[in-house]
């Protein structure tokens, strides 16, 4: 199996971008991409791109063709990937597997969502189709109900309390104010959190991860074409990738993540590393709760202790374990296809040493977490310098 | 949702009933063609499903999907039933400050939402306290 290196990175603006269309947004993160690793056209092999909802949200599908077209790049093959917010982290490992097989040398591995063309109502419904349409979506259930109905249990068994969750959102605004290209570049405090509009209980509107527009883009290469190229590639040494129920109230124990259980330990197996030995991560919250039943399947911290670990700072930058130091999905904001390509650049960022004020000292080992729906898919990649 | 895509879960969505597997004795709710412990030793047969049970966890929806916008707030839960399946449903009949996880409840036949002015309008289970019975 071929070494698999990360040769480019970029990233577009996160936020509402209404002068920007869906084709600006990924044409824009590839080109910086392609840029940034110094590669041509002719050397792309492939492209995998994630995308949860074009058809729903700017009525377009066909997408893979759109990207490779208006980036310039036809007749170079392209794939579009779908596994709702995991769909970036799934075309990631796509990438990884075409590189490390051998059937390409050089691959284009994007992400991309247009989220704010239409109505906040609409969203929330194409959102829910991530969960089980006909048993829970049906019924009046939404994604903040789902994460809502994880954090009350999660409150119940463990004791975990709403300031603790809370302050999952505090470090993440603080972490974006250091991160050009973020959303929500100011910050809050738990009483803002808590005192924010109620979204579904106990989780608030400063609970939740924004809609965004927004794309990322990496180049990944073999060793040899990494040497060719690039002056500190970095590379993804380990990758998993798993499923669980797609309906929460099917989960054995729906306060604990199967499916990141089970896909970082593919992904810490693969690359011969343990939680420990982690500088740095990237972990999908898309509710506060999430990030720390994130942090609990990844072993950073035992399973219910995650409200104390964050309380305590060990998720902070300078803590034990810095997570969401770009601001995470919550306050860098969660363009959903997108957001498994932006995890990689961000960690790419903190292990060549480019993170500016939100650089983590030394760090070497980082790793990025990206789940679909309430679970049913979780996507881990452990990259090293 | 499209008609006949409700349509051909009323049995389940009005009566509940769920499938049980033979070789396993689970119950499982909705239906499944595959017991997923037992996969192709699978001998699934038609169940009813006594609609009584527990909250196991619970949520109270302020911003509302289509269709549901009058309602708010609303309780939604997970529901473990007493022959061992989870189900997700509104908990009705009960004030939102009174739910709470092991609070006990039985299914009750309820109007679920209608599709625009002129489509069917969906009828299901919802969960509420149960009644005392003097």
């Amino acid at each position: 199996m071929n070494r698999v290196a990360v040769i480019g990175v970029g990233v577009t603006k996160f936020g509402e971008l209404w002068d920007y269309s869906f084709s600006d947004l990924f044409v824009e993160a590839g080109s910086a991409a392609i840029i940034d690793a110094g590669i041509d056209g002719k050397d792309i092999g492939s492209i995998y791109v994630g995308n949860m909802s074009g058809g729903r949200f700017v009525n377009q599908e066909h997408i893979a063709s759109l990207i490779a077209d208006h980036a310039g790049l036809n007749p170079v093959p392209a794939t579009r990937i779908e596994a709702a917010c995991a769909s970036g982290g799934l075309a990631v490992r796509q990438g990884v597997m075409a590189v490390a097989s051998g059937m390409h040398d050089v691959v284009v591995v994007g992400g991309a969502e247009k989220m704010t063309d239409i109505t906040t109502e609409k969203v929330t419904q194409i959102l829910v189709t991530a969960a089980d349409q006909e048993w829970e979506a049906f019924l009046g259930m939404t994604f903040p109900g789902l994460y809502g109905m994880i954090a009350r249990r999660h409150m119940h068994e463990f004791g975990t309390t709403r300031e603790q969750l809370a302050e999952v959102a505090v470090k993440n605004h603080a972490n974006a104010k250091n991160n050009p290209t973020a959303q929500f570049r100011f910050d809050v405090s738990v009483e803002k959190v808590l005192n924010s509009t109620m979204v579904a209980d106990p989780l608030t509107l400063l609970d939740c991860s924004p809609i965004t527009d927004g794309a990322a883009c990496i180049i990944l290469a073999t060793e040899e074409k990494a040497g060719e190229f690039c002056d500190s590639p970095i590379y993804i040494t380990g990758a998993g990738q798993s499923t669980s129920t797609i309906a929460l109230h099917d989960r054995l124990q729906m306060t604990v993540s199967d499916a990141t259980i089970n896909a970082s330990k593919m992904a810490y197996k693969m690359a011969g590393k343990t939680p420990g030995d982690i500088d740095v991560a990237e972990v999908h919250d898309c509710f506060t709760i999430a990030e720390l039943i994130g942090i609990e399947g990844l072993d950073f911290c035992d399973i219910g202790s995650g409200g104390r670990f964050t309380e305590e700072g060990c998720t902070a930058i300078g803590g034990e374990i810095p997570v969401n130091t770009s601001g995470g999905l919550k306050a860098k904001g969660h363009p959903v296809g997108a957001t498994g390509v932006a995890q990689v650049v961000e960690i790419a960022y903190q292990l060549r040493g480019e993170a500016g004020k939100r650089q983590v000292d030394g760090a070497e080992v980082g790793l990025t977490h990206n789940v679909g729906g309430s679970g049913g898919t979780a996507a881990v990649h452990i990259l090293e310098r | 949702m499209g008609a006949p895509r409700f349509w051909r879960n009323t049995k389940s969505r009005y009566n509940l009933y769920g499938v049980r597997c033979g070789t396993c004795e689970k119950n499982y709710f909705p239906p499944r063609k595959i017991c997923p412990s037992c996969r192709r030793a699978s001998k699934l047969e038609s169940v009813k499903l006594k609609a009584s049970g527990e909250v196991v966890t619970y949520t109270i929806i302020h911003s509302a999907p289509e269709g549901f916008e009058n309602q708010t707030p609303y309780i939604m839960a997970i529901v473990k039933l007493s022959e061992g399946p989870m189900l997700t449903t509104q908990i009705v009949d009960c004030e939102i400050e009174d739910a709470s996880i092991g609070m006990p409840v039985e299914g009750v036949f309820r109007k679920i939402n209608e599709s625009g002015r002129d489509g069917p309008i969906y009828y299901g289970m919802k969960f509420r306290p149960p009644r005392s019975s003097n």
